[in-house]
């Protein structure tokens, strides 16, 4: 046998090409008891990676509220978060980033990300059945962020529409501090019944291991620790090969991975990531308490002369690692071989704990599974953080320091047509948004996408919501208001808010001040959740969203939440129905512009607090309208949020093309009341025939509920003055986006 | 002077070509498992105005480079003729 | 009424039209595998909705060659029903079992949204519970579904009654403005000439159940049962 693997034994200038630290390089050396050879130091650079080890955040992490009543599997437990939904059915849900890809490569960057996180679903044997995205890119105006988002959408759009799961909901946002760096986050929920999962897990010796899917090549190596740079000029030669998706291969896997499943020769099973083959069989052997032998040159590549470590580190796409139960063989093999893809025995299950990789007959590394994965070997880091200067500087806003104006209604129309508040109509109907017929927002919009669970009376409701600036203004108040903004939604949808998956999105964790808004951001996000009881089940977090020109992006902790409907005809929907409902305010009106889309793009204030905010009042007005919702007593109800009143009443409006006519409050400046972005407001619209039954429960929740005004035929009134007509601002409001990106 | 120019442009040999694995795999159904290996790129014809054919050849090699084919994941030749 | 749903590598729709044959229409639905031979005696055969083969090449191109696809050709030739939606629309037309061919949108724009679609006429199996003055609510999802057939055919097929369903606004104008795909003539969908084989762009199983708030695609299905049970 000839030895032609490139395997020396390493150095600590290779340690530091490859991204480690000299104190972990000498940990490595402790853990072996020898000096690493290159094999097994890339696998230690890949696993103790930023991206898989969440080295500088786990210990944070662990401080989020982990447990609610109906959580299944809790965070880290399992591929992706796991709640009961009744009926003897769960749902798994996870969001995830794929931000720095898709800052090289747009529409693959995207279009693995998808990939990626509907396997992560359906490895645990769930089947997909919604997709959601947050998006955020630089100012629309430049040619490169349209570059970005049309590849963004496309990828996303191919991808997910030929996977065949529907897009039901998400964000897009624009704003400078994202020109280099943009943010890609997707979401998948599926649905599994109580007691069929699979666990990535390996265990029982003798066991044989399977990879199946595609074929491996050299796509991605060492894109798990490119994810944990800093982006520079030089970022596009630094990814050796990209990772293209295939969601042909994709819906094929889907489907033979179900099968799979079901004939129950399977022991465990994990899909391939970032970091590939290496982090698949450490994390499923190191759960298992076991070990495995690999052979590299039984695995099915694409390319020929492939390294022993280019195998194991590649991040190919649509594979997954299968440990079958011995004597089952024939099942598994006859499940791919009917869907047309590989499946290969790789190696075994040992019960030695360590991971010894083979090729051609040499052991090219030879390493504790344990010492490689988070929870075990792999380092926990305690970041220093301080305060950043602009955080008290922000403070300082006072809304008098801005003349009240005049021109209301020319701001109205700014606003409506404004990137960050306008229809994304352009993004949404580049995604397949009702494949699989579950769907039920289509022909009735809410504030979260309601999904039916078909063959039950059950619905879920989805939602993904972060507004950034909020956050930047103030991490923990402003997270806080993530997760209270995605509570709300769902609230408003007839849901009851259930678990929550995040992605958090931040600069670079060794800079005190990131670090500073990333601490606060999870206090933040622990306070709300606790409030509403939406325990955080996984996720994933992204460092080093930054350049070195454009300085970090705004910290943005995007909160994907999951609610129940238990019966889906409690559902909610936002819309206007006829001209003559009351429309009522739930909540306080305050003198408030702070952080508002109308303060930061009109007035071109870019640092004021974050908008007023207080927890127990928003869960008060949630608790209010669930109680308003059940009892059929409001036609529409819809959060206010980004843009203000205006912009909430539009929304309502525009899809029957009703109108409104409503009186400002006299003690709040008008601009404040139609524009400020205060939170814990609803409003709800009432048929004069429930008018009395809704002001009795109003008196009794001791709420600020107030009428503001009527539903018309289409035209809009504020203070009795014609405001224009919905058709106007309809228009402006559907065309904006396409209006720069056709 | 006017020039013709022929480009290939083809996905990179190390990257996937989903399009082209799909096609490969069907070539049975069609009676021929003889073929595989199928890469699928595009074919771009143009024309254009330059001084010399030197100065045909850089223009268009800008124009792959710049836009035509997508560096990350295509690679590209041509052949620059007088029309 | 029996129905074959055919189930091709990368099909997604093919269980939202199992859904409404077998559970709101409470018909008798069989999978048949893209590699089967026997239709198992149906009286329709449907070729569903999503990505055969990734959409790879052109879409339903390769699909087209699939084993099962010489027995649903030689079925139709004895004047048995075949219904294809979307890629089972542009699959039937790369078999040549329809005329025309489904282009690139005329925005190259994937597109997902509500449309309004017309019959042309109440004569055919598919329309013929269908008022022809009124625009029926469809959704449509396709990045290829811009129908094109020469001058002459599309000449026969008018005369011959083969045209289908016209995009159309949601008063039952037939304008440019509700193109969605720059379709030739706003055809949504069509038949052939012994009017066995239809193919449309628009899903009409996606607007069946009534959870999902637009019933208007029952029609069609209604339709086909009170014809063939008549």
């Amino acid at each position: 046998m000839t030895k032609t693997m490139y395997n020396p034994i390493s150095t600590s200038d290779d340690a530091k090409e490859l991204g480690l630290l000299p104190e972990e390089f000498e940990h490595i050396k402790q853990l072996l008891g020898r000096v690493p050879n290159f094999t097994e130091l890339s696998i230690y650079s890949v696993m103790w990676s930023e991206h898989c080890s969440y080295k500088n955040s786990i210990s944070w992490l662990k401080t989020l509220p982990r447990k609610g009543p109906h959580l299944l599997a809790e965070a880290g437990d399992e591929n992706a978060g796991l709640v009961d939904i009744g009926d003897g059915l769960a749902c798994a849900f996870k969001i995830e980033s794929h931000n720095h890809p898709s800052a090289i490569e747009p529409y693959q960057g995207a279009a693995t990300g998808v990939g990626g996180i509907n396997r992560d679903i359906f490895t645990m044997g769930a089947r997909p059945i919604a997709q959601l995205n947050s998006l955020r890119f630089g100012p629309i105006e430049s040619e490169k962020t349209k570059w970005l988002v049309r590849g963004v959408v496309k990828g996303i759009g191919n991808y997910g529409n030929a996977f065949g799961i529907p897009t039901v909901g998400g964000e897009v946002f624009f704003d400078e501090c994202y020109n280099t760096n943009p943010l890609v986050n997707a979401m998948s929920a599926g649905i599994v019944e109580v007691g069929k999962t699979v666990s990535a897990i390996s265990t029982g010796v003798g066991n044989p291991v399977y990879i199946v899917g595609s074929a491996t090549g050299k796509d991605g190596i060492h894109g798990a620790a490119f994810a944990s740079k800093d982006i520079s000029a030089n970022s596009a030669e630094d990814l050796p090969s990209v990772q293209v998706g295939d969601p042909f291969t994709e819906k094929l896997l889907l489907e033979a991975t179900l099968e799979v499943i079901a004939t129950g020769a399977v022991v465990g099973m994990q899909d391939m990531g970032a970091a590939g083959i290496i982090c698949s069989t450490s994390e499923m052997s190191a759960k298992g308490e076991h070990g495995m032998n690999i052979f590299l040159e039984k695995v099915p590549t694409r390319q020929a002369n492939m390294q022993a470590w280019e195998i194991l580190l590649s991040e190919s796409q649509e594979r997954m690692l299968i440990v079958v139960e011995k004597g089952k063989e024939k099942l598994v093999e006859a499940v791919f071989e009917k869907w047309d893809l590989n499946c290969a025995i790789i190696g075994e299950v040992t019960d030695s704990k360590r991971l010894n990789f083979f090729m051609n007959g040499e052991l090219l590394a030879d390493v504790p599974a344990e010492s490689l994965v988070l929870g075990g070997g792999a380092p926990v880091y305690q970041r220093e953080y301080s305060e950043p200067a602009y955080f008290a500087a922000s403070k300082n806003f006072k809304i008098e320091q801005i003349e009240e104006p005049t021109n209301l209604q020319e701001i109205a129309h700014y606003l409506s047509g404004h990137p960050n508040l306008a229809s994304k109509r352009w993004v949404y109907e580049q995604y397949d948004s009702m494949v699989g017929t579950v769907n039920m927002s289509t022909n009735a919009p809410s504030d979260a996408a309601i999904v039916n669970i078909k063959n039950t009376n059950r619905a879920i409701a989805l939602t993904v919501d972060c507004n950034a600036r909020y956050v930047q203004a103030d991490p923990e108040q402003g997270t806080a208001i993530a997760v209270s903004e995605a509570a709300r939604n769902i609230t408003c949808s007839g849901g009851e808010p259930s678990a929550v998956t995040n992605c958090l999105n931040f600069g670079n964790p060794y800079n005190p001040h990131v670090y500073w808004q990333f601490v606060h951001a999870i206090k933040g996000m622990s306070k709300a959740c606790e409030k509403f009881k939406t325990p955080v089940t996984g996720g994933n977090v992204s460092f080093y969203n930054q350049s070195s020109y454009d300085g970090p992006v705004f910290p943005t902790p995007t909160i994907g939440m999951l609610g129940i409907l238990p019966d889906r005809n409690n559902r909610m929907t936002l819309d206007f129905k006829k001209a003559g409902d009351m429309i009522f305010l739930l909540g306080e009106s305050v003198n408030d512009i702070s952080s508002s889309e109308y303060l930061y793009s009109y007035h071109k204030v870019k640092n004021s607090p974050a908008p007023y905010f207080d927890l127990q009042e928003e869960y008060a007005v949630q608790e209010f309208v669930k109680a308003l919702i059940k009892r059929k007593i409001v036609n529409s109800a819809h959060d206010v949020s980004d843009g203000g009143l205006f912009i909430n009443l539009l929304e309502s409006a525009i899809p029957r093309n009703l109108g409104f006519s409503i009186g400002t409050d006299f003690e709040i400046r008008k601009d404040a009341f139609l524009f400020g972005e205060a939170q814990s407001r609803i409003v709800v619209t009432v048929d004069e025939a429930h008018e009395e039954m809704f002001l009795e429960l109003a008196l009794d929740s001791e709420l600020a509920v107030s009428c503001i005004g009527q539903v018309t035929e289409g035209e809009i009134l504020v203070d009795d003055a014609p405001f224009g007509t919905v058709a106007e601002y309809k228009q402006t409001y559907n065309d904006a986006l396409g209006a720069h990106l056709n | 002077m006017k020039f013709t120019a022929d480009i290939n442009i083809m996905p990179l040999k190390a990257l996937l070509d989903p399009q082209g694995k799909a096609v490969s795999g069907s070539m049975s159904n069609i009676g021929l498992p003889q073929i595989s290996n199928v890469r699928i790129g595009k074919h771009i014809t143009l024309e254009l105005e330059a001084a010399t054919e030197e100065e045909a050849k850089g223009m268009v090699d800008t124009a792959c480079r710049k836009l035509l084919a997508n560096m990350i994941m295509e690679s590209f030749e041509f052949t620059v003729a007088k029309a | 009424m029996k129905f074959g749903v055919v189930i091709f590598p990368g099909s997604n729709c093919d269980h939202d039209m199992i859904h409404v044959l077998r559970n709101i229409m409470h018909q008798e639905v069989v999978e048949l595998w893209h590699k089967d031979t026997d239709l198992q005696g149906c009286d329709m055969i449907i070729l569903p909705g999503g990505f055969s083969y990734g959409d790879y090449l052109r879409s339903g191109a390769i699909a087209r060659f699939s084993p099962i696809m010489e027995h649903v050709i030689r079925f139709s030739e004895k004047g048995g029903y075949v219904f294809g939606v979307c890629n089972g629309f542009q699959i039937l037309c790369e078999a040549g079992m329809l005329p025309g061919a489904l282009l690139h949108n005329d925005h190259h724009k994937f597109n997902c949204k509500n449309v309004f679609i017309k019959a042309e006429n109440n004569t055919t199996l598919i329309t013929s519970g269908v008022d022809t003055s009124k625009a029926l609510k469809i959704p449509v999802a396709h990045g290829e579904g811009r129908y094109f057939a020469d001058a002459e055919v599309l000449a026969q097929m008018n005369a011959n009654g083969q045209i289908l369903f016209r995009y159309c606004n949601e008063n039952g104008a037939v304008d440019a403005a509700s193109n969605p795909n720059g379709a030739l003539e706003n055809i949504a969908g069509v038949c052939n000439a012994g009017k066995n084989v239809f193919g449309m762009m628009p899903h009409p199983e996606r607007a069946a159940d009534a959870v999902l708030g637009n019933e208007d695609g029952r029609l069609l299905f209604e339709s086909i049962l009170a014809m063939v049970k008549a």
